[in-house]
């Protein structure tokens, strides 16, 4: 009788730490399996919208206060970390080329025959009056590098249905320190993304549409970034034409190219 | 000489209204250079005093990595307050942006000490607020972004490793200065709150000293001395006066203009004159200086007929100061609502000596013709 009631303690406390363990293991597992999935679903856009080279032709259409204005260009990228940018038009924009090489921005601008280096402060700056910065593009690093990414909730967008991302930064240099991204659960399209500061305030948003299959790929052709702290529409990004690994010649991405 | 003063000042008189005109003018000539002057070193006195008030205090002490000329510096122009630095008040420096009524508006954000009294900025009031994020600005800044007391703005910056962070501030004060340099595009937050915000604690980019601030030699800091920091209040001011000499030059030449054209027509006018003189037993040398000394003397009658009504009005503008118009002071340069000219004795000894040096080179140009005129056919009044 002594030997029971002696007993029962121990194997409720066994019990206890066994359920105790259990909950944890699952729920470190489910907590597990959310990371990896949200990582995956990054890494599934990223190898959706991204290639080894790109070659686009697109409007940048700058919706201002009174009128818009539309800046065609050409533009030639390799990964993240090497681009080169020239306007077609208007008149006024014609010739002037950007190259970017890794951390670096160069302008050339055809009117005074110069090509200056884009840094500090300057970054800052709006990319032709529009509601992307230089710095906004400069940003070269993987959004699986910078961000712990987990699933928050699954929407519907448009539509379509979608999984709502968090990704909140891990490193103490993101630009943004929380994104959320709505992507496409079918085509692993990123339909919306917010970027917000380290105070929770939204900054920027960006909404994607017209997506279309784009040799073998869901790509958006149109995207409109909109500065949330300024008034205006924001700037829409529409892709006219765009090739997907195209061989880009290496001289593109050096500095002689801004002159030719 | 006595006589050639004496007839110099008869002949003068006896010309009457010609002399007058010449007197008047030259007289304004005479009057513009010296006010002119005196509204120049007022203004220059008064920007002085005021960037030393609000700005420069009696030197700054500058982070090695930060130049006042250049925004790219600002990032990384900032380090660790030293310790035991007496007699300063440091000043944190960042960028930043404001968003009044929706559009984006670059700002610079100055963190300065509650407890300062170095310079006039009225950071005290930072210690009466609830605000989270209380700022002052000044007037030109207020104006510029459309802000009053108790506004409230959405600030954006970025900490020390460039992630954005966005919050409201309230505007608990607009102050009123001359000095554009503490006050165009730039937003003034409590020394702590900034480098809590922007991740700097215990950082500064540069220090405001005082009188009693004994210079010492610190590691990665150099002290700029008032008088290097007021040389580009100098040097505006040394573009300004040669705006101003054109002007005024212009005047001069034309009152000049005047003594030399009655010279050349008294001496056509009075060549009898002249050879009677010479008759009489005068040298022709003794003739050309009393031709030139009545020319001269056009100088000294403008100067006594300008100290007559010049004197009275430079009295009343030195006690009501010239008012100037409201938009002066949003030109980006330190101008008071009112400048009160400075009379300077040494400008004014200058000028008159300039003005009399002037007119008696203009008076013997056209009298050097006398030397060669030949008395018979001057005493003749033949045209020579």
């Amino acid at each position: 009788m002594n030997k029971t009631k002696i007993l029962n303690p121990i194997k409720m406390k066994k019990i206890k730490y066994i359920l105790a363990i259990i909950t944890i293991a699952t729920f470190g597992f489910v907590m597990q399996a959310q990371i990896i999935s949200a990582e995956k679903i990054i890494n599934k856009v990223d190898d959706n919208i991204n290639s080894d080279t790109q070659i686009v032709v697109s409007d940048m259409v700058i919706h201002g206060k009174r009128n818009d204005r539309t800046i065609t260009s050409k533009g030639y990228s390799e990964g993240h970390k090497k681009s080169f940018t020239e306007y077609l038009a208007p008149a006024r924009e014609e010739g002037t080329k950007m190259l970017k090489l890794e951390d670096r921005l160069w302008i050339y601008s055809p009117s005074t025959d110069r090509t200056i280096q884009l840094s500090g402060h300057m970054l800052r700056q709006s990319v032709m009056g529009s509601d992307l910065s230089y710095e906004d593009m400069m940003e070269d690093r993987k959004l699986t590098e910078m961000y712990r990414s987990k699933i928050l909730s699954e929407e519907t967008l448009n539509v379509r249905n979608t999984w709502k991302l968090e990704l909140v930064a891990k490193v103490d240099d993101a630009t943004y320190y929380k994104r959320m991204i709505w992507v496409d659960q079918e085509r692993f399209v990123p339909l919306k993304e917010e970027l917000f500061a380290k105070s929770g305030q939204l900054l920027k948003k960006t909404t994607m549409s017209n997506i279309e299959k784009i040799d073998g790929r869901w790509y958006p052709k149109k995207m409109n970034y909109k500065d949330m702290l300024k008034t205006g529409e924001g700037t829409d990004f529409i892709v006219k034409e765009i090739q997907f690994n195209p061989k880009i010649p290496v001289e593109i991405f050096s500095k002689g190219s801004l002159r030719k | 000489m006595k006589l050639a003063i004496q007839l110099a000042y008869k002949n003068l008189i006896g010309a009457g209204l010609r002399t007058w005109l010449n007197v008047i003018v030259l007289s304004f000539a005479f009057i513009i250079i010296i006010f002119f002057n005196a509204l120049l070193q007022g203004w220059s006195n008064q920007a002085k005093e005021d960037g030393i008030a609000w700005d420069f205090g009696y030197g700054h002490i500058l982070n090695r990595n930060y130049d006042p000329y250049d925004a790219f510096t600002i990032q990384d122009g900032h380090d660790i307050i030293p310790k035991n630095l007496e007699n300063t008040t440091p000043i944190l420096i960042q960028q930043g942006s404001i968003y009044p009524d929706g559009r984006l508006v670059s700002v610079l954000l100055k963190g300065i000490d509650t407890n300062q009294d170095i310079l006039k900025i009225p950071s005290a009031k930072f210690k009466n607020t609830t605000a989270a994020i209380p700022a002052i600005i000044g007037k030109r800044m207020a104006e510029s972004a459309n802000l009053k007391v108790g506004d409230e703005v959405i600030l954006r910056w970025r900490d020390k490793n460039g992630v954005f962070d966005a919050s409201y501030i309230s505007i608990i004060d607009v102050f009123d200065t001359t000095v554009p340099s503490i006050d165009a595009g730039q937003i003034w937050l409590p020394l702590e709150k900034l480098q809590k915000m922007t991740n700097l604690q215990t950082q500064a980019t540069l220090f405001v000293v005082n009188k009693n601030y004994q210079q010492n030699t610190l590691d990665n800091w150099k002290f700029v001395k008032q008088k290097t920091l007021l040389k580009d209040i100098e040097d505006v001011i040394a573009t300004e006066s040669i705006g101003s000499a054109v002007m005024y030059l212009v005047f001069l030449l034309i009152a000049l203009l005047a003594i030399f054209d009655t010279q050349v027509l008294s001496i056509f006018r009075r060549q009898k004159e002249i050879g009677t003189y010479v008759a009489l037993g005068m040298t022709r040398p003794k003739v050309v200086s009393l031709f030139t000394i009545e020319g001269t003397m056009h100088s000294i009658f403008a100067i006594i007929v300008g100290c007559m009504y010049g004197v009275p009005i430079f009295i009343y503008l030195n006690q009501s100061g010239i008012t100037m118009p409201d938009f002066a002071g949003s030109m980006g340069i330190g101008l008071d609502k009112a400048i009160f000219p400075v009379y300077n004795p040494s400008i004014i000894l200058l000028t008159i000596l300039f003005i009399i040096l002037a007119s008696a080179i203009v008076s013997y140009l056209p009298a050097r013709k006398i030397a060669r005129m030949n008395p018979v056919l001057a005493l003749k009044g033949k045209l020579q």
